[in-house]
C-alpha cells in the first residue's frame, strides 16, 4: 500500500502537480521522516533537494574568532591518513568534498554545481554510473584553478596501496574518469543504489593535485602539504600543532556568497570531555564544544546560569548489547569462539529472548544518556525511512522470569537458574567509558533478580577495539558471551552498517578475526536480504529490505539495543552552528553564524 | 674535572642502551595498536587497517623493531609517529618550549618560596613561623597535583572568572600584553606544579639548615662577632646547601613526571601531554622517543649534580 501510495506521490512531484515539501510532510505522516526521503524522489525521477539553509549573515566576514575545543585534537590534516573523525573534523575546515549533509540528511553542494539526478543526467538509470557537475571559477588557496584533475587524482592517490590512504576502502573499487574540466564520472562496477559516498562529507574531501602529485605511494609522508593544507574551504591554513591546535583565517575568495562569517578560526585540542563542556557551557571561553559525551545531570547543572547550552543532532547511532552465539570458553583449534562450536546458553532463543526482556531502556535513558539518548527496539535507527516499525521493547523482570521458567531453566541452590548442568552466567564486556560501566551495573541488577548471573569485564578502549592479533580482549575475538558498545553510521545509509553481519564475514582465525560479523550470527534468510538490498535500485522496496533485515536481527535477538544515542555537542548561547548526526561536525561549518 | 665528566658521559651509555631496551620491549608487550579508531569505522575494511598494521612493521618481530629503532636513533633519527605522520623529533621539538617555560617557572617559584621559608624557619625552630610553614608544607605535598588543579580551576575560572582554564599557545597580542596574557593563563598551572614541589623542598631545606646551623664552626663563627646574617648566608647556608643540590637536580625528572598530570588537567601543550595521548593511542614511537628523553634527562641531571658538588664542597674531588 505504502509501495503505490509513494510511487504516485512521487509522480504528484515530478507532474508538479505536488511541491517537495508536501511530500516530505506525507513521508513524514507515514513514518518515512527527512533523510533519505529526498533520495527517494531522487531515484524516483526526481532531483534531490539541496538543504535549505538557514545562513543569515549578509556579508562575508566580520564575525571575529570562532574558538572550538575538541578534546581530542586534530594529529593530522590530510584527509586521506584521517584515523579518526577528529583528524577528518580539522582536515575539514580547509579541504572540502563535492557535497556534504545538512542536519536533515539532505545534501548540500559544495564544489559540485548541481546534485546529480536522472533528469539532469547525472544518474544513470541502472545505477552504475554518477556524473558530478563542478562548480566553476573555484579556486585552491595559493590561486591554482580546482578541475576535475583534482577529483580524478584524489582517487588515483588514495587507491594506490603504497600511498597507505583509508580512504581506499571507498575508492578502491570505484572508477573515476574526467568527461571535461568541469565534469567528473563516477563509475561502479555493480548498481550502486547509494551513490554519495566517494568524494561526499567531511571523510571523502579533496586535496590538490599541483601540491600533493609528485607524493603518491610510498613518498605520501614526505608531502609538506601533509601538515600545511592548502584547499578550497571557507578558511586558509595558518598553523597546525598535532594534537594541540589548527588555526586559520577567512578566505576572502571564498566560493559561497556571504561566507564565512568569522575572521579566523582556532581549534585547540587535548583535555576531557567534562572540563570541555565547562569551558563551553560555564566559563564561556571556548564558543563550541565536540562530543560532550557527559551524564545528562553534570550538564544540565553546568547550564544553570551558564553562557552556552548544549546542542543535539539525530543521526544513526546505536549502543547495543551484542551476543555471542558461539561457545567463547572451549578451545577449537586454537581458537575460542569458534565457529565449530555453539553458545552453550545462547543456543536457547528462550535465553535470549530474556535478557533482551531485562535491559531496562528506560533507566538507562533516564539515569545515564538523558537527552542524549532515545530507546529503541531497532538494531538500525536511521535514517528513519529504514527504521522498522514492527518492533517492540519492554522491560519485565517477570516475564523474564517466565520465560526461563518454562523453557526448564531452573533456580538452583545459589539462586542461580541452571538447566542440564549448565548454569546461567555470563561474561558481559564492553569498553571502559563511564556511561558504559553504568549500563553495565543496570543490567546485572536486573539479570541477578531474574536468577541469570553476570560477571562484569571492561577493557580499555585502545585495546577493545585493536585490530591486534595477539590480544585475547578484542571486540572481534569476542571471548565473552555478551559486550556493549556502538559501531557509529557514518552517512544517512545503512549499506555499508549491515553488510557487516554476512554469513560469509565471521571473524575468525582464519581470517586474523577481521570479519566483521563479531557476534557470528549466521542466517541465510538474512544474506539473500542484504545481497538483495546491495542492488536493488528502487528505492522503497530496498528500504522494506533493510527493515526486513533489522526485523530478522530482532527476531533472533542478535543485538539487543540500549540506546539510539544522539550527538552532543556544546555551543556558545549567541553561536549558531549547523551539526548533522550524518556527517562530521565540522561539515556544514560554511554555515555557521552568530547571533548580533 | 673535564676528563671526570667525559667518563660519565662514556659510563652513561650502556645505561641508556639499557634503558632503551627495557623500554622498547614493555612498549612492544603493551596490548592495543594506533589503528583502534578504525575497527568501528563502518568505511574502513578491516584489511586496511591490517596492511598499515604491516606497512609500520608492527608485526615484526621485536627484536627486529628494537634493532630497526636503535639503529634510526644512531642516525639521528628519532622514528616516525604512526598517528600523525610526521617525524617525532618535530613533535617533541615543537612542544619542548611550552615544557620547559611551565616547568622552570614552577621550579623558580618552589625555589623562591623554599628557601626563604625553609632558612627562616630553621634559624626560628618551633616558633610559630616554623609551626605554621611546616603544616602548610605537610598539607601541600599530601595534595596530589590532580586534585589542587582541579580545585583552582574551580575556584579562580569558575567561580571569580579571574584565570583561564585552556592554555593557550598562540596569544592574540603583541608586546606588553602578550607578556600579561602568557603569564595570566601559565599562572594556575605553575602554581599548582611550584606550590607541590615547594612543599617538600620547604622540609628539605629546613632540615639540612638545622643539621648545620649546631655544629661548632657556627657557634665559633658567632663568637667571633659575625652577624647573624652573615653566619646564616655565609656560612650555614653554604653548607647546607650541597644535600640541597642534589635533591633538586634528582628531582627535575620527577618535576616533568608531575608535570604530565598538570599539562593534562590546563591542557598545556607540552611533552608530558604529548605523551599521554600517545600512549592513548598506542602511538609507540612517540611514547618511545619521549620516554627516552626523561631517561636521558634523570642521566644528565644525575651528573649535573655531582659537578656541583665539586663545586660547592671543594673536599669531595672529581676523579
Amino acid at each position: 500500500m505504502l509501495d503505490k501510495e509513494l510511487r504516485s506521490m512521487i509522480g504528484d512531484v515530478k507532474g508538479g502537480r505536488m511541491d517537495r515539501r508536501a511530500f516530505i510532510q506525507h513521508l513524514a505522516a507515514v513514518g518515512l521522516t527527512a533523510p533519505l526521503a529526498n533520495q527517494i524522489l531522487a531515484l524516483g525521477g526526481v532531483a534531490m533537494a539541496e538543504g535549505a539553509s538557514t545562513y543569515k549573515p549578509t556579508k562575508r566576514g566580520g564575525g571575529g574568532a570562532l574558538k572550538l575545543l575538541w578534546w581530542q585534537g586534530p594529529t593530522l590534516l590530510n584527509p586521506h591518513f584521517a584515523t579518526g573523525t577528529k583528524d577528518q573534523d580539522g582536515a575539514r575546515l580547509f579541504y572540502e568534498p563535492l557535497a556534504c549533509w545538512d542536519p536533515d540528511g539532505n545534501m548540500k553542494l559544495v564544489l559540485a554545481a548541481e546534485i546529480p539526478s536522472i533528469q539532469n543526467g547525472g544518474l544513470a538509470a541502472d545505477g552504475k554510473s554518477v556524473t558530478w557537475k563542478l562548480k566553476p571559477g573555484v579556486k585552491w588557496h595559493d590561486g591554482t584553478p580546482f578541475t576535475a584533475d583534482d577529483v580524478v587524482f584524489n582517487w588515483e592517490y588514495a587507491k594506490d596501496p603504497a600511498t597507505s590512504a583509508l580512504t581506499i576502502a571507498t575508492l578502491r573499487d570505484i572508477t573515476v574518469e574526467k568527461v571535461d574540466d568541469l565534469t567528473v564520472r563516477i563509475v561502479f562496477n555493480k548498481p550502486t543504489p547509494f551513490w554519495a559516498d566517494a568524494f561526499v562529507g567531511a571523510p571523502n574531501t579533496i586535496i590538490p593535485k599541483h601540491l600533493f602529485k609528485d607524493y603518491m605511494g610510498s613518498k605520501s609522508r614526505e608531502a609538506p602539504t601533509n601538515l600545511s593544507p592548502v584547499g578550497t574551504g571557507p578558511y586558509k591554513f595558518v598553523e597546525f600543532k598535532p594534537g594541540d591546535l589548527v588555526r586559520g583565517v577567512i578566505n576572502p575568495d571564498y566560493h559561497m556568497a556571504n561566507r564565512p562569517y568569522f575572521d579566523s578560526i582556532e581549534m585547540k585540542g587535548g583535555g576531557d570531555a567534562v572540563s570541555a563542556a565547562r569551558a563551553v557551557i560555564q566559563t564561556g571561553e571556548y564558543d563550541f564544544g565536540w562530543n560532550i559525551q557527559v551524564e545528562d545531570d553534570v550538564l544540565l547543572r553546568l547550564e544553570k546560569g551558564g553562557k552556552g547550552k548544549t546542542v543535539y543532532a539525530v543521526g544513526g547511532d546505536t549502543e547495543f548489547i551484542a551476543l555471542n552465539f558461539t561457545d567463547p570458553n572451549t578451545e577449537v583449534d586454537g581458537e575460542r569462539s569458534s565457529m565449530k562450536t555453539k553458545h552453550p546458553l545462547f543456543s536457547d532463543p528462550a535465553v535470549r529472548k530474556a535478557l533482551s526482556l531485562l535491559i531496562d531502556r528506560e533507566s538507562v535513558k533516564k539515569a545515564i544518556y538523558g537527552r542524549a539518548g532515545r530507546t529503541s527496539a531497532n538494531f538500525l535507527n536511521g535514517p528513519e525511512k529504514f527504521v522498522s516499525k514492527n518492533t517492540s521493547w519492554e522491560f519485565s523482570v517477570e516475564k523474564a522470569t517466565k520465560i526461563l521458567d518454562d523453557a526448564g531453566w531452573k533456580p538452583g541452590a545459589d539462586g542461580i537458574r541452571e538447566k542440564d548442568g549448565k548454569k546461567l552466567k555470563l561474561v558481559y564486556q564492553t569498553s571502559i567509558n563511564g556511561p558504559r560501566q553504568k549500563t553495565q551495573a543496570i543490567v546485572k541488577q536486573a539479570c541477578q533478580k531474574a536468577g541469570i548471573d553476570v560477571e562484569l569485564k571492561s577493557v580499555v578502549a585502545s585495546v577493545f577495539f585493536s585490530s591486534d592479533v595477539g590480544n585475547p580482549d578484542t571486540y572481534s575475538k569476542f571471548y565473552a558471551d555478551m559486550e556493549m558498545f556502538q559501531i557509529p553510521l557514518s552517512q544517512p545509509d545503512p549499506s555499508q552498517h549491515m553488510r557487516r553481519y554476512l554469513s560469509n564475514l565471521v571473524a575468525t582465525k582464519e581470517n586474523k578475526w577481521q570479519g566483521t560479523n563479531f557476534p557470528r550470527w549466521v542466517n541465510k534468510e538474512y544474506d539473500a536480504t542484504i545481497q538483495a538490498a546491495d542492488g536493488e535500485m528502487d528505492p522503497v522496496k530496498r528500504a522494506a529490505l533493510y527493515i526486513k533485515a533489522n526485523d530478522l536481527m530482532y527476531e533472533d535477538t542478535v543485538f539487543i539495543p540500549v540506546q539510539h544515542r544522539l550527538k552532543v555537542e556544546a555551543a556558545a548561547t549567541n553561536l549558531r552552528p549547523v551539526v548533522s548526526g550524518w556527517a562530521n561536525e565540522t561539515d556544514n561549518l560554511f554555515d555557521w553564524y552568530r547571533e548580533e | 674535572m673535564s676528563q671526570y665528566v667525559l667518563r660519565r658521559l662514556l659510563i652513561a651509555i650502556p645505561s641508556l642502551l639499557g634503558i632503551s631496551l627495557v623500554l622498547f620491549i614493555v612498549l612492544a608487550l603493551a596490548p592495543g595498536d594506533p589503528f583502534s579508531e578504525l575497527a568501528t569505522n563502518p568505511n574502513v575494511p578491516p584489511e586496511v587497517a591490517l596492511a598499515l598494521r604491516a606497512k609500520f612493521g608492527l608485526d615484526d618481530p621485536i627484536y627486529l623493531r628494537y634493532l630497526h629503532w636503535l639503529n634510526a636513533m644512531l642516525h639521528g633519527d628519532w622514528g616516525f609517529s604512526f598517528v600523525s605522520r610526521m617525524n617525532v623529533d618535530t613533535l617533541i621539538l615543537q612542544r619542548l618550549p611550552t615544557t620547559l617555560y611551565v616547568i622552570g617557572s614552577a621550579q623558580i617559584l618552589a625555589l623562591l618560596i623554599a628557601i626563604p621559608v625553609g632558612v627562616y624557619a630553621a634559624t626560628k625552630p618551633y616558633s610559630l613561623f616554623d609551626q605554621v610553614a611546616n603544616t602548610l608544607a605537610f598539607v601541600g605535598f599530601s595534595l596530589p597535583t590532580f586534585f589542587t588543579g582541579i580545585l583552582f580551576i574551580l575556584i579562580f575560572s569558575v567561580t571569580l572568572d579571574w584565570l583561564p582554564f585552556v592554555y593557550t599557545t598562540d596569544i592574540k597580542g603583541t608586546g606588553i600584553h602578550w607578556v600579561l596574557e602568557m603569564i595570566r593563563q601559565a599562572i594556575m598551572p605553575v602554581a599548582v606544579l611550584g606550590l607541590f614541589q615547594a612543599a617538600s623542598m620547604t622540609r628539605f631545606v629546613r632540615s639540612a639548615m638545622l643539621d648545620v646551623i649546631r655544629l661548632d664552626y657556627v657557634t665559633t663563627a658567632r663568637a667571633k662577632g659575625i652577624g647573624q646574617r652573615r653566619v646564616i648566608i655565609k656560612h650555614v647556608m653554604r653548607n647546607a646547601m650541597i644535600p640541597v643540590v642534589t635533591l633538586i637536580a634528582l628531582q627535575i625528572p620527577a618535576v616533568f613526571g608531575g608535570a604530565i598530570v598538570t599539562e593534562q588537567i590546563f591542557r598545556i601543550p607540552g611533552i608530558g601531554s604529548l605523551l599521554i595521548s600517545s600512549i592513548l593511542s598506542n602511538d609507540t614511537p612517540v611514547v618511545m622517543a619521549v620516554t627516552f628523553v626523561f631517561a636521558c634527562l634523570v642521566v644528565l641531571f644525575n651528573l649535573i649534580a655531582d659537578v656541583l658538588y665539586g663545586w660547592l664542597d671543594p673536599r669531595i674531588s672529581l676523579r
